[in-house]
């Protein structure tokens, strides 16, 4: 849109990626004189704002310079060898791809430093906080921009540490359990991983994604693509998370605080599927073809599990908890993303990044709105919440229950929203899969899958009566509406749902053109 | 007539040479210096053991043989060239950090360790040490072997009046005594069949070897192995190690588990993949599955340690290490199947280096907080991050990089390269033992580490850090960082051949 110089690009896009370190770095050192604050906790949580305000104005910057008539060419690219012995290069740069998913995750790191500034986690000091808050930062931002297998396994596993001593020291109740779970699926997966990928760069001679993209794997035999996808996608998939690899995940999201719950939602799970979409669909497809009927039939299992298990969790008596709920309804539309990319299509795949930002955006604000709700009434339990007819948030908060009915209606993917386009992309995706795939089976998967956005409306109809409707009783403790500090943090996800809902093509014409470069062999 | 007396490169042998004297001066030194004076002697075998390290230096240049055949110049028994280098450097280095740990240790430990004594075995067997990588001839390197452990038995067992100690010195004495005869039966077997000592005489002769005396060799091929296994504390030789740690002095225990492993691997290395290429079909899958076993087994019992026990600490360091013996030994049987063996052997160096950095980084720390707590249980370690800030995080450090979790950077580096040699040489069985031992490794790393940062029982300890030990953090510590910012600096060896 406009025109940035091709050199100060690639500093934007380096800073980005190493800005959150240095500024992890600076949050453990004493705060220098005149920026000390009212108190020190002030002071290093105003730090974390700024830093994280820096990022995303670089982010928007290089976005904004981002040559949008040519989104399927990577831009802002570095390429610095850093260990020749292992043939591991610092290789950054971004496509359409990768560009909405460095600012999404700019984006709700920023807002959740605003979140943290003017509500201070309850827990040890948020010097600790700041600082694990940046590395996440910083691990998730390189996982989109680097483009090396062994640097994007890094950047992959950058993210554990931070986010298991944030739901470990910041988390509530059965935090210990709940990261200990959280950072062995993790590791597991990723291990298994990491010999998918050294398999992939050995046998292919380089580790350079966009090589490998161009290759598209030419170079390697059928029989070494299924063992490296197989190995590659379990590490992925735990991740994403994907049925049955799901399980930490509902844990991890009760126990986490509302600031990682949101990363969590919103950006670390996207880690998985943009896995899936830059190294596994252009690198192998082979392996690919083979495995994806069996990730399309886990990707509907996981929609109509998570689905019924929260209509489970909706029932009356069920001591269902809001945030695990959120957590399942996650594994569901997870599961659509999944579905999206098994296709193989163009169509599919556009679907599914699509539904990566959506669901980021929507979860985001979702987790937001029952982490304030849980600051206003001590708990997320429906069943506490909703009483005897319902929590009544229409009366006690009108504001609160409006946005928290609106971020309910956009995740169960009503037309206009951004929940709608991804989904429906997806589903149609499935409905002329790829060549060499079995059609009848990805038409079955459709069906079952588009059975699965009812269950979704259904549930998450059932929230917001049970939590925004009912009867307001007289004696019933008054609590804030909407505060500033609130509107400030979520506001931007409010609008970017319904802009992304109202105008697909913002998004749909920077990924449509690399997604059909990445299938038909790699990025120019 | 050709002389028969043998020209000494004395500029060659300077590392190992340089020890032994310091050491013998030490020695003769202790009758002198009086009571009060005897930290003297700890400095100066610091200051020998750095001049050893500096004089590694001149010798980058080219490689250098000494000690050669009369007649035949292409065979010496003693070469420097980069392999030997690396692992002397490794051994005086580390030595030399364990040498600080030392001490202050010595410095508490006052009456019950006898100083003049300590330093001279201990630098005797550093002298071995840093001798066997260099040693060309099976009769060098048995007897660099039995330099490096002979002291070092005396050095677990030397704490006056301390019944774990000296049964600890027993049951090590033991076992390797036993490693080193089957070890010494199996080198007369291979001379036997080949009729030479030099290794790389060794390596021509055994594929001509007389039909009859095929089983001879291979025996002899097993038996040669046993030793230095034994040294690795691979499995199924590794039940003297948890014990060993605890009864030892803590530095020595770092010594060991750095030197005493760097000793036996540069060992295996050479009689393997320099005198026997041509067997590779038999060590190949031995070391492979002594690797898969020794990794297991390791991590397993570290896992199992419990945090309240007297010594967890140093036992579960003594448990990792031998998980991480299993990955050193992982290249090592990958270079049998590779086409390229010296850049499986660089794996393991590389990784060595990593370890031994980071291992006596974790030592160091560990003997900070055995001077407050005597029992160093791991429990002790709890809220360590509330007393002394830094000297937490770098134990997280290098906890993470003996995980292989960043921030521990380097320590991901090294794992990746071992894996690499493995997926290369189509080890893939051994990869996936090994991904899984990484996962059982990374909980209970990640145990301590998380035990770090907790809130205090009581009130923090202040933990007085004594100028030595702020050395050897500050020295490792650096290092670690450094290598992961740039871990080309050790991986290089990976990259190019280093004999």
């Amino acid at each position: 849109m406009i025109d940035i110089n091709e050199s100060v690009m690639q500093v934007l896009l380096a800073l980005i990626v190493v800005g959150p370190l240095l500024g992890a770095v600076a949050a453990l050192l004493p705060a220098p004189p005149g920026l000390k604050g009212k108190s020190p906790d002030q002071a290093v949580l105003r730090h974390g704002v700024t830093v994280t305000g820096a990022v995303l104005i670089a982010a928007i910057v290089l976005a904004l310079g981002f040559d949008h008539d040519q989104p399927s060419r990577m831009q802002a690219t570095t390429d610095i060898s850093w260990i020749p012995a292992l043939d591991v290069r610092i290789h950054l740069g971004t496509d359409g791809i990768s560009l909405p998913l460095l600012v999404l995750t700019a984006l709700l790191t920023f807002l959740c430093a605003l979140h943290s500034y003017f509500k201070p986690p309850t827990g040890p000091s948020p010097k600790a906080f700041v600082a694990l808050l940046l590395v996440l930062e910083s691990g998730t931002l390189a996982t989109f921009a680097v483009l090396d297998l062994i640097l994007f396994f890094l950047a992959f596993e950058t993210v554990l540490i931070p986010m298991y001593f944030l739901i470990a020291r910041w988390g509530g109740e059965g935090r210990a359990e709940a990261a200990w779970k959280f950072i062995l699926y993790t590791l597991l997966g990723s291990v298994v991983m990491l010999l998918g990928l050294l398999l992939i760069g050995i046998e292919a001679g380089t580790f350079d994604m966009v090589a490998l993209a161009t290759d598209n794997g030419r170079s390697l035999t059928t029989s070494v693509q299924v063992i490296a996808v197989l190995a590659i996608g379990i590490g992925l998939a735990v991740k994403t998370p994907m049925w049955p690899l799901h399980s930490w995940l509902p844990d991890a999201h009760t126990a986490a605080p509302t600031v990682g719950s949101v990363l969590l939602a919103g950006v670390l799970l996207k880690m998985g599927t943009y896995g899936f979409v830059r190294i596994l669909l252009p690198a192998a497809p082979d392996g690919f073809r083979t495995f994806a009927p069996y990730l399309a039939a886990f990707a509907v299992v996981g929609i109509i599990y998570g689905s019924l298990a929260c209509l489970a969790l909706t029932r009356r008596g069920a001591n269902g908890d809001l945030k695990r709920l959120i957590a399942y309804s996650s594994v569901g539309h997870m599961g659509f993303v999944l579905l999206g990319i098994a296709t193989m299509t163009p169509t599919g795949v556009n679907g599914a990044l699509f539904a990566n930002i959506a669901h980021g955006l929507i979860t985001g604000l979702l987790f937001f709105l029952v982490g304030g709700l849980k600051d206003r009434t001590g708990s997320t339990d429906l069943d506490t919440l909703a009483k005897e007819t319902g929590a009544a948030l229409y009366g006690r908060a009108p504001r609160l229950g409006g946005l928290l009915a609106f971020a309910a209606v956009a995740s169960l993917g009503l037309p206009g929203l951004a929940g709608f386009w991804g989904e429906m992309l997806a589903l149609f995706g499935a409905f002329d899969p790829a060549e060499g795939l079995s059609r009848p089976a990805f038409l079955t998967f459709m069906a079952i899958g588009a059975f699965g956005t009812l269950l979704t409306a259904a549930y998450l109809l059932i929230v917001v009566r049970r939590v925004c409707m009912g009867a307001s009783p007289q004696d019933s403790p008054k609590f804030a509406d909407v505060r500033s500090y609130e509107f400030a943090a979520w506001t931007p996800l409010v609008v970017l749902t319904v802009v992304a809902g109202l105008w697909p093509r913002a998004l749909l014409g920077l990924t449509d053109p690399a997604v059909q470069q990445l299938l038909a062999g790699g990025n120019r | 007539m050709s002389s028969l007396v043998q020209s000494v490169d004395w500029l060659a042998i300077a590392p190992p040479t340089i020890t032994a004297v310091v050491g013998l001066v030490v020695l003769v030194a202790d009758l002198f210096v009086s009571e009060t004076r005897k930290p003297l002697l700890g400095w100066l075998s610091v200051a020998g053991l750095a001049a050893a390290t500096l004089m590694l230096l001149p010798l980058l240049d080219a490689d250098r043989s000494t000690f050669c055949l009369v007649g035949d110049e292409g065979v010496c028994s003693y070469t420097a060239d980069r392999f030997t280098l690396v692992i002397q450097f490794l051994v005086l280095g580390g030595a030399l950090l364990a040498a600080l740990l030392s001490v202050t240790a010595l410095k508490d430990d006052s009456k019950r360790l006898p100083e003049g004594e300590y330093w001279f075995l201990f630098l005797s067997s550093a002298a071995g040490a840093a001798l066997l990588p260099a040693s060309r001839d099976l009769a060098t390197l048995v007897v660099a072997l039995e330099v490096a452990s002979l002291p070092a038995f005396a050095l677990v067992g030397l704490r006056h009046g301390d019944r774990k100690s000296s049964e600890a010195a027993l049951k090590f004495f033991l076992s390797s005594v036993t490693a080193t005869a089957v070890s010494l039966l199996g080198i007369s077997f291979v001379y036997a069949a080949t009729g030479t000592l030099h290794l790389t005489l060794v390596a021509e002769r055994v594929q001509n070897v007389d039909g009859q005396l095929h089983t001879l060799t291979q025996t002899g091929v097993v038996l040669t192995l046993v030793g230095f296994a034994f040294k690795t504390a691979a499995v199924p030789f590794h039940f003297w190690v948890p014990d060993t740690y605890v009864g030892a002095p803590l530095p020595i225990a770092a010594y060991l588990s750095v030197i005493g492993k760097a000793v036996g691997f540069s060992g295996l290395i050479l009689v393997t993949v320099v005198a026997l290429p041509s067997y590779a079909h038999v060590w190949g899958p031995a070391l492979a599955v002594l690797a898969a076993l020794t990794m297991t087994v390791g991590n397993v019992g570290a896992l199992a340690q419990q945090a309240t026990r007297a010594y967890s600490a140093v036992r579960l360091l003594a448990w990792s290490s031998v998980g991480q013996a299993g990955y050193l030994l992982v290249p090592i049987a990958a270079a049998a199947y590779s086409g390229d063996a010296e850049k499986s052997i660089g794996s393991t160096v590389a990784y060595a280096l990593m370890y031994g950095a980071v291992n006596l980084g974790a030592f160091a720390v560990a003997a900070l907080v055995g001077r407050a707590h005597r029992l160093n249980r791991v429990a002790d370690y709890r809220g360590l991050y509330a007393a002394s800030p830094l000297t937490a995080l770098l134990l997280g450090f290098f906890l993470l990089c003996l995980a292989g979790l960043p921030p521990g950077i380097i320590g991901l580096f090294a794992k990746v390269t071992v894996f690499s040699a493995a997926v290369d040489a189509g080890l893939g069985w051994l990869a996936v033992v090994m991904a899984v031992n990484v996962v059982i490794a990374l909980v209970y790393y990640l145990r301590w580490t998380a035990l770090l940062f907790r809130a205090p029982e009581g009130e923090p300890v202040k933990h007085r850090l004594p100028a030595p030990l702020t050395a050897a953090l500050a020295l490792t510590g650096v290092l670690g960082v450094a290598l992961s910012g740039a871990p080309q600096l050790v991986l290089r060896f990976t990259g190019t051949g280093l004999f």
